[in-house]
């Protein structure tokens, strides 16, 4: 394999795991935007979407039947999440938002155990999910590139969204000023169940492909992507949309240039390293990349 | 005419130690009780409410007084158990289960004592490294940043074998922990938080909390101020790592855990952040309400009814309990005050002579 092509193959991975993250960042980010809430459940939508779409398949619904109720069910429960857990808590403390969406994964992680026991259960991707194509050396897996696609299509839809429509509008404006917003006569309840439904929609899409690359799910599975979407928002600025998927990318290429650069004593050490870095980064750039570096007001 | 209170100078020296004595001998009671009339069973939950008070109160110096709120601590808590259980394994099991430690650690084993307090200095030690950076921070942003270093931790546990056995179960640390050595460390744990709280330094730590701009600009250093709050509790916590291993004997990375953390932040914030009789109000509640849980999760009959085993029921009702205290009580069960011996004293003095007069 010439140096060319695996600079291309290590690029088309960082871009894949990237666009993971990233639409799993954008979830966090627009609420964090409006509500200044850090919601770590919302890696448990991962997991409601697989088993939801797991169970369909094994009672015999063909696989786009099973994802599309799989997405559905992830994002009914990101509205539920919002409603039931977070809707009482208007206005309360950053700290008090984050500890009640720890309740809620740590609700939804043990429900997810009663229900479907803690092992983990295989996840039948469908061929087309798992199909390599070979170019010349490189290895191009359909995952990835059908990951880099949805991740495209998802994130222009999104851009649109926000900038073309008027609950669009609506969104960054509360995340603007939320007591202006409301002001302005603007329906917050309404703007903070659309930024939820679409962030909890991503993360079911996300569900399907992570469960799809792993092959397996397990109650717990939401922690790992959720941590990594922090970091990639963290690093891009809390709270912008740009700068989760920045961010998103940005962890992937860094992820993928540790496992490549480690040595093989340390690669085991790979997610520490990317913390390290995390921390590194938040001294100099104290609100991330994007973040703005406004001063406190006095 | 009812009688004021009495002005300082009047207050004798035996009103003023009435308080902390009553409380001792209660302590002294209560562990004598537990040591002699108590079950196996019963004695394992109180060492395991001293654990906590300590890991408690101790994170409430962080996160009450100074509003530091990190999620890491349990970080601190595996660097003791691991350094701790290091030291006081016995040599002939260490050949056995880690034969590839560096020598000096190899031939080495000390009493509990010296080994609990060499496992809190290390996780001070660390908790200097990692917080002279962390503690600029601001809010939400040190919580995940704390996070992440508990992820570090437990990345190097799994991975670091031939120190700490990487994923698989550290075994045969000696029961060390007993009802009284747990208890003293407790109480020392509980005044050690409660003089800091009522002290000159204390307040700074409250102020830059409450204002950080305002603290500032009366030269409080608060980043000072909180670094010195999270290597203290950062000691504290690994002392109360020490305990807990000697107290389990065998254990693994995944004892800390997140949902670990999280146990240990829901006695913290249900008792009342900033609130020491809080923070030990919060354990006792806790812990004994998620063993009667967890009691009961493992199935009973209920007259003719049979209830089969659901486990993580138990987590689920702390869950929502915990959210229930949030909402409804965001400030906890104490609300940041403190329960005042000497005035509950008095009250019952106040009342005792008006009872006899009637």
């Amino acid at each position: 394999m010439s140096a060319l092509e695996l600079l291309l193959q290590q690029l088309i991975n960082a871009v894949s795991i990237g666009s993971l993250y990233a639409l799993m960042a954008i979830g966090l980010a627009m609420v964090f935007g409006i509500l200044r809430l850090i919601n770590f459940a919302h890696g448990d939508l991962i997991m409601v979407g697989s088993y939801v779409a797991l169970l369909l398949m094994t009672l015999g619904l063909p696989f786009f039947a099973a994802a599309a109720a799989g997405v559905a069910a992830s994002t009914l429960a990101g509205l539920a999440m919002e409603r039931i857990a977070y809707r009482p808590l208007r206005g309360a403390h950053e700290i008090s938002m984050l500890l009640t969406s720890f309740s809620v994964t740590i609700f939804l992680e043990n429900l997810a155990i009663i229900l479907f026991r803690p092992t983990s259960r295989a996840f039948p991707a469908p061929a087309f999910l798992r199909s390599v194509i070979h170019m010349g050396q490189l290895r191009l897996a359909s995952l990835d590139l059908i990951a880099i696609a949805i991740a495209a299509v998802l994130l222009l839809a999104l851009t649109l969204f926000v900038r073309r429509t008027n609950i669009g509008i609506a969104m960054r404006a509360a995340s603007q000023d939320l007591l202006a917003a409301r002001l302005m006569g603007i329906n917050v309840n309404r703007v903070i169940a659309t930024a939820f439904a679409i962030g909890s929609l991503m993360a079911g899409v996300v569900g399907l492909l992570w469960s799809a690359r792993v092959g397996k799910i397990d109650p717990l599975m939401g922690f790992n992507p959720v941590l990594k979407a922090f970091v990639a928002s963290v690093i891009g600025g809390l709270g912008s949309l740009p700068g989760a998927v920045i961010g998103a990318y940005v962890l992937g290429g860094l992820e993928i240039l540790l496992q490549g650069l480690l040595p093989s004593a340390l690669t085991p050490y790979r997610d520490a390293f990317v913390f390290a870095i995390l921390i590194a980064l938040l001294l100099f750039r104290p609100n991330g990349i994007l973040g703005s570096s406004e001063k406190e007001k006095i | 005419m009812e009688p004021r209170t009495p002005p300082v100078d009047q207050s004798s020296l035996r009103s003023r130690l009435a308080g902390p004595a009553i409380l001792i001998a209660l302590l002294g009671v209560f562990l004598l009780v537990s040591h002699f009339l108590a079950g196996d069973y019963i004695q394992r939950i109180v060492i395991i409410i001293g654990i906590n008070v300590i890991l408690v109160v101790s994170l409430n110096l962080s996160n009450g007084f100074t509003g530091v709120f990190s999620l890491g601590h349990v970080g601190f808590m595996a660097i003791g158990a691991y350094a701790a259980s290091l030291l006081t394994l016995p040599v002939s099991l260490k050949a056995v289960n880690l034969p590839d430690l560096p020598g000096w650690l190899g031939a080495v084993a000390l009493p509990f004592l010296p080994a609990t307090l060499i496992a809190g200095l290390l996780a001070a030690l660390v908790a200097f490294l990692v917080g002279s950076s962390l503690m600029r921070l601001k809010g939400a942003y040190i919580s995940v940043a704390t996070l992440g270093f508990l992820v570090i931790v437990q990345v190097i546990l799994v991975n670091w074998d031939q120190v700490t056995r990487g994923a698989r179960t550290f075994a045969g640390v000696p029961p060390h922990s007993t009802v009284w050595n747990v208890w003293i460390w407790a109480s020392l744990t509980i005044f050690v938080v409660w003089r800091i709280g009522r002290s000159a330094f204390g307040r700074d730590m409250r102020s830059a909390r409450d204002n950080e701009i305002a603290a500032l600009s009366l030269g409080v250093s608060v980043l000072r101020s909180r670094l010195l709050a999270f290597c203290m509790s950062a000691f504290l916590t690994g002392v109360a790592g020490s305990l807990w291993a000697h107290f389990i004997s065998s254990f693994s990375p995944k004892s800390f855990s997140f949902t670990q953390a999280f146990s240990i932040i829901t006695m913290l914030v249900i008792g009342g952040l900033g609130s020491v009789s809080g923070s030990v109000i919060g354990v006792v509640l806790i812990t004994v309400l998620s063993e009667l849980l967890r009691n009961a999760e493992r199935g009973f009959e209920l007259g003719a009814l049979h209830i089969p085993p659901i486990y993580g029921a138990s987590q689920i009702l702390m869950a929502v309990l915990f959210v229930l205290v949030i909402v409804f009580r965001p400030a906890g069960l104490m609300g940041g005050r403190e329960i005042n011996v000497r005035e509950i004293l008095r009250r019952i003095a106040r009342a005792r002579p008006g009872k006899g007069a009637a």
